[in-house]
């Protein structure tokens, strides 16, 4: 009977795995099926603990405490978190998450091979009989343990912790040492009597992890965590493989390939291809020079605060274009604050957002819901492009890369092909940086040399607030 | 080449699965506007989590003296619960401010 109903439950959290990815999809069901997939979860969870028996002795399971207080530290820990984190850091937080889960499959991996070593010792079990099974562990592991280092140096990179990092041969470095760990995987296999290659494994695939993430620019952890993020699903799916556990197989399975076909649809938003974001490590100092020298010798024009606040005034249409410097700032309040002050004034205020602008996809939107921005006023990019033409003053807040015209005219430019917002369509482009350094692809932009530029440095918020305070005066 | 077959027609089951899931993994997700990438990665970080269930398995299964597997299996349970619980709110959280902007 309680057998039955833990396969009834596992397939109950396998079907609302599908139902609520399918509805995360589509933004009018995407927070039902968030909560359909979460309560899957959640009886999937509780089946395994009071209704699991063990095939071989048909034990229910022990150890409550020990599960329990788990389970409570973990839900503790990850709700606080969760709810803490400012919505400026949430893809730190998505890559904290998806390390978390790395590591609990690595460390099934370590537990189980444990246990499978010493039954071999006892002579309990075939060697030929557990080699499939050795197949599995080795797998999880490696992939456990490289999403859980990478994950953290993806972390530790969006926060700032950790610095872009390359050496000459570091490709062929890191392909050698992933070499290295899948032959003494192979060899494993053969021999599991060799206990101690486990931890050589796992110390190669952690090394691996991190210098496979090191090299890469900021502007690409999106879709490096994305990739982590499927590598930690079939990780999960070699734990369900071990178990024969089927909800544990399909969510792993399908997380496994929606994450890469979703890591596939990042690339595509920046028009680059997978490989040359995990090789070209874009961003990295060397890429500077070319595309930068020409434009560097050109003066750029300051524009001050009462003056940038005149211009938006007596304009019928503005267009905000935010970036990452709005987030970092935490300005999208103030932003909100701006746009309201100048409706009244009879400007018409929209968004112009860049499908990557932030730090991730979507990232942006996020934040300005965040302020309560209406959801209309937020013009996707092919709709902007068209709305550049009649815009008198288009204000961008940080954003760099996604405006740089060189995607658009320059063959030579790493981002050449990039689809970018064509802000210089438009009468008046006032740029808040905060400086004149590059952006995350490290590459000069010409716009901030064009004549109708002019350029108003400072932090986003300071910028903004003072803005708002000159023209409720004028 | 006999044992390989063997395997599979042993393994059927899971490797129906497996190709089974990949196919639904693309499709569920094939037309996803961009604003919900982050959501969506979220909300799949949330669902592998589901590895929790091995790491409970794992604890509930261990000697009552073996304290390797039982530290271990107890990071494991704490690690894979943060990753569930942690990337479902997180996705609410997200969620949220979408929804509010439509009513």
């Amino acid at each position: 009977m309680g057998l039955h109903l833990l396969t009834v439950c596992y397939l109950f959290g396998s079907v609302t795995f599908i139902v609520g990815l399918k509805m995360l999809a589509s933004p009018a069901s995407a927070r039902k099926g968030n909560i359909i997939a979460a309560v899957g979860m959640a009886v999937a969870i509780l089946a395994t603990i009071f209704l699991y028996r063990n095939s071989e002795t048909g034990l229910h399971l022990h150890n409550y405490a020990w599960i329990f207080g788990g389970l409570l530290i973990g839900g503790i820990v990850g709700t606080l978190s969760a709810k803490k984190v400012k919505m400026t850091s949430m893809p730190e937080m998505v890559s904290l998450f998806n390390g978390m889960g790395g590591a609990c499959a690595a460390l099934i991996s370590l537990v189980e091979f444990n246990h499978l070593s010493k039954e071999l010792k006892e002579g309990t079990l075939e060697i030929s009989a557990v080699q499939p099974t050795v197949l599995i562990i080795v797998l999880g592991l490696i992939i456990g343990s490289i999403s859980f280092a990478g994950s953290m140096v993806a972390w530790g990179k969006l926060n700032g912790r950790v610095k872009d990092f390359s050496f000459p041969g570091q490709n062929i470095l890191n392909l050698a040492f992933l070499a290295i760990a899948l032959g003494l995987g192979v060899y494993l296999i053969i021999d599991p009597a060799q206990t101690f290659i486990l931890y050589g494994i796992l110390a190669l695939s952690l090394v691996y992890g991190v210098l496979f993430v090191m090299p890469i620019g900021g502007a690409d952890m999106p879709v490096v965590i994305s990739l982590l993020n499927s590598f930690t699903g079939v990780a999960a799916a070699c734990g369900g493989f071990l178990y024969d556990n089927k909800v544990m197989l399909t969510g792993g399975i399908l997380v496994g390939a929606a994450g890469t076909l979703l890591t596939v649809l990042m690339c595509k938003a920046m028009n680059r291809s997978l490989l040359n974001v995990l090789v070209g490590s874009f961003g990295g100092s060397n890429k500077t020079g070319a595309a930068g020298e020409n434009t560097n010798q050109v003066a750029y024009k300051e524009i001050s605060i009462s003056d940038g606040a005149m211009v938006m005034n007596y304009a019928t249409k503005v267009m905000i274009v935010p970036g990452y410097g709005l987030a970092v700032a935490q300005a999208q309040h103030i932003c909100h604050e701006l746009e309201k002050i100048l409706e009244e004034k009879g400007v018409e205020v929209k968004y112009a957002i860049h499908p990557v602008a932030g730090r991730m996809p979507g990232h942006m939107n996020v934040l300005l819901a965040e302020a309560d921005v209406s959801y209309d006023k937020l013009l996707e990019m092919e709709t902007a492009n068209d709305e550049f033409k009649t815009t008198d003053v288009v204000l961008i807040l940080g954003a760099n890369d996604v405006v740089n015209p060189a995607a658009k005219n320059d063959p030579a430019s790493p981002i050449y092909g990039m689809p970018i917002l064509e802000v210089e369509q438009a009468k008046t482009v006032i740029v808040n940086k905060r400086s004149m350094k590059p952006g995350y692809a490290g590459i000069e932009n010409a716009l901030f040399f064009q004549p109708k530029t002019a350029m108003l440095f400072g932090d986003a918020k300071k910028v903004l607030q003072q803005i708002c305070a000159e023209l409720k005066t004028i | 080449m006999d044992s390989i077959l063997s395997f599979i027609s042993a393994n059927q089951q899971i490797i129906y699965i497996v190709i089974l899931m990949v196919f639904v993994g693309i499709e569920v997700i094939g037309r996803v506007p961009s604003v919900l990438h982050t959501p969506l990665m979220s909300g799949a970080n949330a669902i592998h989590g589901v590895v929790v269930i091995g790491a409970i398995i794992v604890m509930g299964k261990a000697e009552t003296d073996n304290y390797l597997a039982l530290t271990l299996g107890f990071f494991a349970v704490v690690l894979g619960t943060i990753n569930v619980v942690g990337g479902f709110v997180v996705t609410d959280r997200m969620l949220e401010m979408f929804k509010k902007k439509k009513a």
